[in-house]
């Protein structure tokens, strides 16, 4: 093999540059800690466990577009049998009815910047 | 020296392999779960395999009168009033039109009658989307945003939009808007509808019979509005107000050598 010292040292350069985000996150120092959020007030729960919420709100969304849109479903029976009429606007945002400190939070620290308010109509009270 | 670089090439091809599939089996089962609960139809929703409206144009004696079914469209939906850039007081030409008039001449290009009478001749007549059965809309949108549901209305996803106009050049009827601009500048603050969106700039808009409205069991803003001059209902049923409607008149539909079967009857 030809310049052998340059290609073997460019090589364990390139692999250590394009793993950083690997160990930067592994050697501590990547600790994410959830930025505090508003809940609503007066309301104890949401359409599911906040568990399956917290991780699966945007596919289920997503599932409540579709469905009320192209199937016209437009009620959603929640796994503990309660009734909810699907809406972002009117069922979602009547309890969470403050965005800025509830969905912008943890949207904002994970760099998630969906566009939802461009079409919807954000509650007054965040405004 | 070719003899050692593909070696190389083996080793580090195989390397990468172990090493990428050794990484994928690591990740977690569970991506993207579906919903744990189920989908149904709201108590109130109204129901019809072919949802059809019958505009009985003798009973509206001056474009004035269609204001007020106008008004009730256009405010329940959102829809702004984008005035031209001369200032006389006239819609854009790149405004949204939901619900809007025309001349004899526009609605119904494929009459070919010299002689008319003079009120049909000089009459305004409503215009909106005709939800054809064959919609030539649906057709051409590459994105699935544009689709016609199994009640025949040919509703919109906004969200899947992606502004290439395809169905604009498609539709023979001119009934959908493409937003030029942002909408929400030309609205009232709050907007006239608090529970209804309002669209963004660079998406296709049009008429959707109000399947909102039917979710809850209300018949569209424009019946509501009409005091019985335009007719809803299924067309599938023959004792709907629509069959009955068009059993005991004569009625027309726009361009109907086109083929598209509009679900807008002109009772003229």
């Amino acid at each position: 093999m030809y310049n052998k010292k340059y290609v073997i040292v460019g090589i364990i350069v390139f692999v250590a540059l394009f793993t950083t985000p690997f160990w930067l996150g592994g050697m501590g120092g990547g600790e994410y800690t959830r930025p505090a959020i508003e809940l609503p007030k007066g309301e104890k729960e949401c359409v599911e466990p906040v568990e399956y919420m917290r991780a699966e709100h945007m596919q289920l969304l997503n599932e409540w577009r579709d469905e009320a849109l192209r199937n016209e479903s437009r009620v959603y029976v929640s796994s503990t049998g309660k009734k909810w009429e699907i809406s972002l606007q009117n069922t979602c945002m009547k309890c969470h009815n403050n965005p800025k400190e509830f969905c912008d939070k943890c949207h904002i620290s994970n760099s998630v910047y969906p566009y939802c308010w461009t079409c919807h109509i954000q509650p007054k009270e965040s405004k | 020296m070719n003899n050692s670089r593909r070696n190389f090439l083996k080793v580090a091809g195989i390397s990468a392999f172990a090493f990428s599939s050794g990484l994928a089996a690591l990740a977690p089962e569970k991506v993207g779960a579906a919903a744990i609960g189920k989908y149904e139809k709201g108590s109130k929703a109204l129901d019809a395999k072919r949802w059809a409206m019958v505009i009985d144009t003798r009973r509206f004696a001056s474009p004035a009168d269609y204001k007020p079914l106008i008004e009730a469209c256009h405010s329940a939906h959102n829809v702004p009033f984008i005035p031209a850039a001369d200032g006389s007081g006239r819609e854009h030409v790149q405004g949204i039109k939901w619900l809007w008039l025309d001349k004899y001449e526009q609605t119904f290009t494929d009459d070919m009658n010299a002689q008319l009478p003079a009120k049909v001749r000089n009459g305004s007549y409503p215009l909106l989307c005709n939800h054809c059965t064959n919609p030539p809309c649906v057709r051409v949108c590459p994105t699935q945003a544009t689709y016609k549901m199994q009640d025949g209305i040919v509703a919109m996803d906004y969200h899947r939009c992606i502004g290439c106009r395809f169905c604009m050049a498609g539709c023979p009827y001119g009934a959908r808007s493409f937003n030029f601009m942002d909408p929400r500048k030309h609205l009232a603050d709050p907007v006239p509808n608090p529970a209804y969106p309002t669209r963004m700039i660079g998406v296709v808009e049009k008429c959707t019979f109000c399947a909102e409205r039917l979710a809850v069991g209300k018949l569209p803003a424009c019946v509501e509005a009409s005091d019985g001059a335009v007719l809803f209902g299924d067309l599938e049923d023959p004792n709907s107000t629509v069959r009955k409607a068009l059993a005991e008149n004569y009625s027309i539909r726009r361009k109907p050598s086109l083929g598209t079967q509009p679900g807008v009857y002109y009772l003229i």
